[in-house]
């Protein structure tokens, strides 16, 4: 198979699979027990004649086709519907909810990546010492934590020294740039500090085991015959190869992240999308879950298709 | 990727049997930490199991104080109702297995007969099979979870299936490119010419054969299920009338077990999920490790997503 030949096999792939998420979208909150008027109309006495106006301004009175059909036109022009909870557009509460996740989740993974890679590669380079058995002792440890359980202790541990919910200090008032950065910058760390440590675990044991089957390549024996130093080899060619499954690892892990996500953003209260789908599912707000959803999954399917070509373009040989 | 387990030939014959359960016992012995996980777990399934007539106190009986402290009576002290915390324990750990094993054992089914399917018949049933199995590996599970959970209402058996029906693309995946080269194996084709039927050369040639693999699989899926049953309950999507340990987590929380200083309430129900997941991934990782060392990266992904085999990637996608 040739390389343009992969490439849109990848994107027919991706693209196959938004439109089943679509259809699954749609499907999954019509299946809902009682339909939304049933839902939002909590008003204990309410007259059929309200019920029907009701039906017919949010469209249920129109057959399942035709809905399908005009859910995929309004969401073609970004409509999402709006949130039974705050009555505002799903597509603005996402958007604010999205900002506040992106740079916690960035900070988290890049934490993870960094001593993620270093913690893999001095436990595969001092295989069989101490070394590497406490390296991997404590990521499998952090691996195995519960997200939100690894949270709660780290709130126990840092109440008092460090924020512990929320964004920023509402008490603040006009706060000086410098005094409102180092303020985020508080409250952003026991987040991005769980998530962090939880995919810590991950990658150091991914990272480890690509190294130690790099290093057990016969290039790398060349390369000690021919007498190069244990770091040079491990710097120049086994961390190069290493790195092939590892540059999309965080591509591919970020199915993990999402969830990641949605448990630590409840556990301290951030304001971003787990939040918001935490609270949506708390107030039975379908219509935020279901956007919430579709952006999450929209999201990682990208993601994997961006994976799927990085791999493509530094591995050439994956589509012999 | 074909990896071979057995001399093709040596398994054929009827002592092979004995032997092929012994390479699960072997697996685990060989390797100290996977003794300990199976020693653990076997521990910990005792106690939970034997709740109903071990556990120290009634599962709804308030026995003091609300979060009253740790006691000579009450080791772990009392939870936010005054119910003694071993106890809640123990029978929270019952219910967190029972959600582990049984949404495994329902996504094992569906992994297995996708996997084995697709590997003994190849063709265009392996292609639509590997597809769908695609798209599901590619959908993030976590929050399908939750949307399915929230829309079918919280219990028990809905949290069993909705997990169990997320976690087999890995099995069906790894268990297709295992039978893919056993149905190649000689002792198979000889089986095919002397006229041995699908199902008998499946049931009695080929099951055989991954049914190790299998068991791997199935106790690296128990920690993903008892992780992902864990954080379901966390988001409030629990069956309320049931207490697993993430029930107990949950309560803890909502009830500010924290503000409280009640640690007791709440570290030790989540370091019990810890230990359970680690158990399994000790054993599970062991008994990867000796039967399939290819996927030794793939086994390390299980809990979120699955690493694509390194090797054979695109043979693999087909």
């Amino acid at each position: 198979m040739r390389g343009a030949d992969y490439v849109i096999k990848r994107v027919a792939f991706a693209v196959v699979t938004i439109a089943v998420a679509l259809m699954i979208n749609f499907a999954l909150f019509r299946l809902a027990p009682g339909d939304a008027v049933a839902n939002l109309s909590r008003v204990p006495h309410a007259t059929p004649e309200t019920r029907l106006a009701l039906r017919r301004e949010f469209g249920l009175d129109k057959s399942r086709g035709t809905q399908f059909v005009l859910y995929l036109k309004q969401l073609a022009h970004g409509n999402l519907g709006i949130s039974f909870a705050n009555q505002q557009p799903v597509s603005s509460n996402l958007t604010a909810a999205v900002k506040n996740t992106v740079p916690m989740v960035l900070l988290g993974t890049i934490f993870a990546i960094v001593f993620g890679t270093f913690t893999g590669v001095i436990a595969a380079w001092r295989r069989g010492t101490a070394v590497e058995g406490v390296s991997v002792t404590t990521a499998l440890g952090f691996y195995s934590m519960p997200t939100h359980w690894l949270g709660l202790m780290l709130v126990i541990l840092f109440a008092g020294t460090l924020p512990t919910g929320g964004l920023t200090n509402e008490f603040l008032i006009n706060p000086s740039f410098m005094t409102h950065l180092r303020d985020l910058a508080a409250h952003i760390t026991l987040p991005a500090l769980t998530l962090g440590l939880v995919l810590f675990g991950e990658y150091t044991l991914i990272v480890r085991s690509a190294m130690l089957e790099t290093l057990g390549e016969d290039y790398i024996l060349t390369a000690r015959a021919k007498g190069l130093s244990p770091w040079t080899i491990v710097r120049k060619h086994a961390l190069r190869n290493a790195m092939l499954p590892v540059a999309t690892l965080v591509a591919l892990s970020l199915g993990y992240i999402v969830a990641g996500a949605i448990l630590v953003e409840t556990v301290f209260s951030w304001p971003g999308i787990g939040r918001a789908v935490y609270d949506a599912v708390l107030q039975r707000d379908y219509p935020m879950l279901q956007g919430a959803f579709l952006l999450l999954t929209i999201s990682v399917v990208v993601c994997n298709l961006l994976a799927d070509l990085l791999y493509f373009k530094l591995d050439p040989r994956i589509t012999e | 990727m074909s990896v071979v387990i057995h001399e093709p030939g040596a398994v054929a014959e009827p002592e092979a049997t004995a032997a092929r359960g012994g390479v699960v016992w072997r697996a685990i012995r060989r390797r100290p930490s996977a003794t300990l996980g199976l020693v653990v777990l076997g521990l910990l399934a005792a106690a939970a199991l034997l709740a109903p007539w071990i556990a120290p106190y009634g599962l709804h009986e308030q026995v003091g104080p609300v979060f009253g402290r740790p006691s000579a009576s009450h080791p772990l002290g009392l939870d936010d109702g005054g119910i003694d915390m071993v106890t809640l324990l123990m029978w929270g750990a019952q219910i967190s297995l029972l959600v582990g094993f049984a949404a495994t054992a329902f996504s094992m089914l569906i992994g297995g007969t996708v996997g084995i399917l697709a590997g003994y018949f190849g063709g265009k049933v392996d292609v639509i099979l590997m597809r769908i199995t695609d798209y599901f590996l590619v959908i993030p599970d976590v929050p399908l979870m939750i949307v399915v959970a929230a829309i079918w209402g919280p219990s028990l058996s809905h949290i069993i299936i909705v997990i169990g029906i997320l976690l087999w693309t890995s099995t069906a995946r790894v268990l297709r490119a295992q039978v893919k080269s056993v149905r190649e194996r000689t002792y198979v084709k000889r089986a095919r010419a002397l006229g041995a039927g699908h199902a008998r050369i499946v049931l009695r040639h080929v099951l055989p054969q991954v049914a190790p693999l299998l068991i791997a699989n199935t106790v690296l899926t128990v920690a993903v299920a008892i992780f992902d049953e864990t954080a379901l309950s966390f988001l409030g999507l629990g069956d309320p009338s049931r207490i697993s340990l993430g029930k107990v987590i949950e309560n803890a929380f909502q009830r500010a077990a924290i503000s409280a200083g009640a640690w007791w309430a709440i570290v030790p129900p989540g370091a019990l999920v810890a230990v359970i997941i680690l158990s399994c991934s000790l054993i599970g990782g062991a008994l990867e490790d000796a039967l399939n060392p290819r996927l030794r990266v793939a086994h390390l992904g299980a809990r979120s997503f699955r690493l694509r085999p390194l090797v054979g990637r695109s043979s693999e996608a087909l």
